[in-house]
């Protein structure tokens, strides 16, 4: 069985860039497709081809290497995170008061819009909520018959706008300082509060209450007459169904990046190379005498500076380089098909490598429940 | 008279306690409709067969795909969403002979299960070593 150069497999690996196309862009690892070799799933194999290296690591930006998967993999990956991962959303508003500018549909719709967070704990523990059988006549007439302590979370928005003491003496002199003159004008996510009913009472951890992840989120501005009074009901959802159920900001990645430097690159042309990349990409070298010894291209060229790849990692892939002349066959952009950089930024309500972690949870979860569903079928 | 009006609670049904049911079921969001979500279509044969996936997507559609286009037994894999508006997925399996497209497709999933396991327990192995590092650093 023959058994490719690791040449060759690099060769396989690397997606090329020129300045109008993009080739070698689909994987070729499968049986059958290269005569006599044997690509066939190999879980061990995998297992000592998968690498993953960290960058950064906080709460709410994580960047990792995933290394050795498929595309299709690792785009699995990043889909479950942007759209099936659960997290709480106020979902329905029951509207006692708004005599605000903003109507009430377009308020409720702001305030589903805010991300919250809580106890962790708790938050894991609530269960998804279930819309009222139409065909059940005692759950079919109201949504809130569905509603409970394990699937629903209570939040109250209550504000009045008032004149401050001697603030229309004030205005009447010119003053429009709205913070001299009204109470309670302008209202922001910190002023939503939770309303924990039933067994969330004693299971919510007190000192992490329900609440906006961003205090300072403006939701309206008010002036003195008006007033809003809210009862809000939040539940949890996934971004399939509305991005605001969506747990990241962002959850994407890029591949890996290479430039193939062909021949020399030399002198000033050297300096403009490194501009065509962004700043820590290319470095500038001496040409050492044992290269000029050894390299045509460099005969006589000793001292001069030379471009060197320092860091592809960085590169954004303008293929700014591509577009001159002297650079003509002389450079190879290209990128690593199997390794992902990604990048998942976390909303708040949950951690960034928990978010990574639940995402192949959750395709596991779905092979099970599929291979469950595939042995309930009829043969 | 607006204004005036006072917050009232809605009255909320009491439930039976939970027993026996797993607090967080993590079962996705289409959990209810755990009855038949795939189906073989008209046509199929040992080696041959179309299967349709109720609720599923490119997400686990291509990542089969892939997994099941690894197994020297098949011949043909791939996979379609019919119709953006309709929530299926069809994937199509053809096999080499005497080999059922059935269990080629359960190794599938296998495998991509066994695959999650793998990249789970790098990815701790990683994070720690990971904070690890940085404590040092720091």
């Amino acid at each position: 069985m023959p058994t490719p150069t690791q040449e060759e497999l690099r060769r396989r690996k690397i997606v090329n860039i020129t300045q109008e196309t993009v080739e070698n862009a689909a994987s070729t690892d499968y049986p059958g497709h290269w005569p006599g070799e044997n690509h066939a799933w190999d879980l061990d194999l995998f297992k000592e081809n998968l690498e993953i290296q960290f960058h950064a690591n906080e709460p709410n930006d994580l960047s990792f290497s995933l290394i050795g998967v498929d595309t299709s993999v690792a785009n699995a990956f990043r889909r479950i995170m942007i759209a099936e991962i659960p997290t709480l959303a106020i979902e329905t508003v029951f509207s006692t008061q708004n005599t605000s500018i903003i109507v009430d549909e377009v308020l409720s719709h702001r305030l589903g819009l805010i991300p919250l967070r809580g106890d962790r704990n708790a938050l894991m523990n609530l269960k998804w909520y279930r819309r009222p059988d139409p065909d059940d006549p005692a759950s079919a007439e109201s949504p809130e018959s569905q509603y409970f302590d394990y699937n629903v979370c209570r939040m109250a928005l209550k504000a009045k706008c008032t004149w401050k003491e001697g603030g229309k003496q004030l205005a009447a002199k010119g003053e429009t300082d709205p913070e001299k003159l009204y109470n309670n004008h302008t209202i922001y996510a910190k002023d939503l509060k939770f309303l924990p009913y039933g067994a969330q009472e004693q299971n919510w951890d007190p000192n992490d209450p329900l609440r906006a992840i961003h205090p300072d989120m403006l939701i309206v501005k008010m002036r003195p007459g008006q007033e809003i009074d809210m009862l809000m009901y939040c539940w949890k959802g996934v971004g399939a169904d509305h991005a605001k159920f969506s747990p990241v900001a962002t959850a994407s990645y890029r591949l890996l990046p290479t430039i193939d430097i062909l021949k020399p690159i030399i002198g000033a042309d050297a300096k403009k190379f490194a501009k065509c990349f962004p700043r820590g990409v290319i470095d500038l070298k001496p040409v050492t005498a044992a290269e000029a010894m050894e390299n045509p291209d460099l005969h006589g060229k000793e001292g001069e500076n030379k471009a060197v790849v320092k860091n592809a990692f960085r590169d954004t892939v303008s293929r700014e380089c591509l577009r001159h002349a002297e650079f003509k066959d002389k450079v190879k952009l290209g990128r690593v098909r199997d390794h992902f950089i990604f990048r998942v930024e976390s909303t708040g309500q949950w951690d960034s490598d928990q978010l990574f972690l639940e995402s192949v949870k959750l395709l596991k979860v779905k092979c099970e429940k599929m291979k469950r569903g595939l042995n309930g079928m009829m043969r | 008279m607006p204004g005036q009006q006072q917050l009232q609670d809605i009255d909320m049904r009491d439930d039976t306690p939970l027993t026996g049911i797993s607090a967080y079921d993590n079962e996705g969001y289409n959990a209810t409709d755990e009855k038949e979500r795939v189906r073989v279509l008209a046509g199929a044969t040992e080696t041959a067969a179309s299967f349709q996936f109720d609720g599923e997507d490119h997400t686990l559609g291509n990542a089969l795909r892939y997994m099941i286009m690894k197994n020297p037994d098949v011949e043909f894999c791939g996979y379609s969403i019919p119709h953006p508006s309709e929530d299926k997925m069809n994937l199509r399996i053809q096999t080499y002979d005497n080999v059922s497209v059935y269990d080629v497709l359960e190794k599938g999933l296998n495998d991509l299960m066994e695959m999650c396991d793998v990249v789970m327990d790098k990815f701790t192995i990683a994070r720690e070593d990971f904070q690890a590092a940085m404590q040092q650093e720091a």
